[in-house]
């Protein structure tokens, strides 16, 4: 297996200089966090309730690239694949916290969940009160009767987004928390993947698949899936995803939805919007409402092949957060 | 000797690197080699007042500088593992059985997983089992028993289905992979047994 060509430095450098430019594309609105891989907004305001989220690096526009104007307060990054450590995550509350609180808004991994938990008793013990909502979307990681099993992926784009808006408009942790929680709660992801990311400490693959195979829930780490079958066309695959996802929640007629199609890392936008077209027809025959549908890459594995799909679920109160503007690298709203 | 426990670990990066390829995300290797070697760099310019102050400062190490559940898991056995062992000044086999007893307790609090979920809980948990029954025995004796010990954890965990970790969505998939955190612990043990063996 050839390695993959990255353009990098030293690859031990990758996170700082990738926050580095992410602050430097912020013009100002983002800023380091001291000694620590971290960014954060420039003008959190004094008694606003902090969103902080994060987890390993490497899934890039995925977190730094969600912090900004009514979206993420902080995002406190690890190194590749690997959860922050909870002096960083640490160092990141007390940079967002304003005296209301902390929402810490994660993936739900198993080193995430840990290395979270640490930095809450450590906040906690300085007087930081904070609570925790894990994004569990992956309908492929695990059945429903397990749902905190399940792992966070795309999904967290969505409930980011509806967080972030709550948390400018609310000024109580745990109302934020609730909303974030619902978001969290309507939210499905279906993924699939057509070749592997690598490591760009190894440069190579994290798992390998036949020239003609795919591989059905695909973790966003490169874990590997659940299942793999033959590459088939762009309907089939949309119809398999779209059907796993609907049958989750459920999803009914009459539901309104936000749709996103996420690039894995390589996958070109024409793809995405044969993609995006098919899942439109089956949801329109369904019964289904789309009220915005979302394109590109958000939450990456490298240069992964492949997509996936999300959907929200939408009541008045997500649909108005959803709605709200946002300003950020990887999303940018009104 | 956890300068020993450090080298060894760094050395075999890739055997790590490669058992996370097949059922994680391949970065478990590089993860203990980076916080092994901060320790391997702290222990040579500091000195530690006692056993406890000397396990919980690498096991601070590891959480903040090997990071991901790596770090968080091994970083909390030594931390935990220290608990006890504030007032001793040398390594014997009552402290091995402390060390084990109160690091596998911690590591079960932080991490959630039990015995047979196919996590390094299970090379520890025999371990840490087999450390208590030698704990008046010679120290080179015990440790070279509970390596073993986690050795045979770590192999028999080879036949399970992960519940606790990455590897957990693969279910049957996971099985006949080793654990990569099960084949870490049993490093250091078999690191550790190395050196007094060879001291003694």
């Amino acid at each position: 297996m050839l390695k993959s060509k990255k353009i990098l430095n030293d690859p031990r450098h990758v996170v700082p200089e990738l926050l580095e430019g992410v602050v430097a594309a912020a013009h100002g609105r983002l800023a380091l966090v001291d000694g620590a891989t971290a960014v954060v907004r420039t003008t959190i305001a004094p008694g606003k309730v902090a969103l902080l989220i994060g987890g390993g690096s490497g899934h890039e526009p995925l977190f730094p690239g969600l912090v900004g104007d009514g979206m993420a307060d902080g995002a406190a990054c690890g190194h590749i694949f690997a959860a922050p450590s909870p002096d960083v995550i640490l160092a990141a509350t007390r940079a967002v916290h304003r005296g209301k609180g902390v929402l810490y808004l994660y993936g739900n991994y198993a080193g995430d969940n840990m290395n979270f938990d640490m930095a809450a008793e450590l906040a906690a013990q300085e007087g930081i009160v904070t609570r925790t909502v894990r994004v569990w979307d992956d309908v492929a990681s695990a059945p429903p009767e397990r749902m905190d099993d399940r792992r966070g992926i795309a999904g967290d784009l969505l409930v980011v987004k509806v967080a972030g808006a709550a948390a400018l408009v609310l000024n109580d942790l745990d109302e934020v928390a609730r909303v974030a929680t619902k978001a969290r709660d309507q939210t499905r992801t279906m993924g699939v993947a057509l070749s592997a990311g690598s490591i760009p400490e190894t440069g190579e693959p994290t798992f390998t698949l036949g020239a003609d195979e795919i591989e059905i829930g695909m973790g966003l780490h490169g874990e590997p899936g659940v299942t793999r079958g033959k590459l088939c066309t762009a309907d089939e695959l949309v119809q398999e995803m779209i059907t796993r996802i609907i049958a989750d929640l459920p999803f009914q007629a009459g539901d309104e939805v936000c749709l996103l199609v996420n690039d894995l890392g390589s996958t070109t936008w024409m793809e995405m919007l044969i993609v995006a077209r098919h899942a439109h027809r089956l949801l329109r025959d369904m019964g289904i409402v789309i009220k915005d549908t979302q394109i590109g890459s958000f939450c990456t594995c490298q240069e992964m092949a492949g997509v996936s799909l999300t959907l929200m679920k939408l009541d008045e109160e997500l649909w108005r957060y959803y709605e709200m503007p946002a300003r950020s690298l990887a999303f940018v709203k009104g | 000797m956890l300068v020993h426990v450090a080298c060894q670990m760094i050395a075999r990066t890739d055997e790590l690197t490669h058992a996370d390829q097949a059922t994680g995300d391949g970065d478990h290797g590089i993860a203990m080699a980076r916080g092994f070697e901060a320790v391997r760099d702290q222990l040579g310019s500091h000195t530690y007042q006692d056993l406890g102050a000397l396990l919980k400062a690498v096991g601070m190490t590891l959480i903040s500088q090997a990071g991901g559940a790596s770090g968080a898991v091994f970083g909390t056995l030594f931390v935990g593992g220290s608990r006890n062992l504030a007032d001793k000044s040398t390594f014997d086999s009552g402290s091995l059985a402390s060390f084990l007893g109160d690091g596998m307790q911690a590591v079960q609090e932080r991490g959630k997983a039990r015995p047979g979920d196919k996590t390094m809980v299970d090379a520890l948990a025999p371990a840490a089992q087999c450390s208590q029954e030698m704990a008046a025995a010679p120290l080179e004796k015990a440790i070279v028993a509970v390596a073993a010990a986690a050795g045979r954890g770590e192999e028999a965990a080879r036949a399970l289905v992960a519940r606790v970790g990455k590897a957990k969505t693969l279910g049957e998939r996971s099985r006949n992979h080793p654990d990569p955190g099960a084949i870490s612990f049993t490093i250091i043990l078999q690191a550790m047994a190395e050196f007094i063996v060879d001291a003694g």
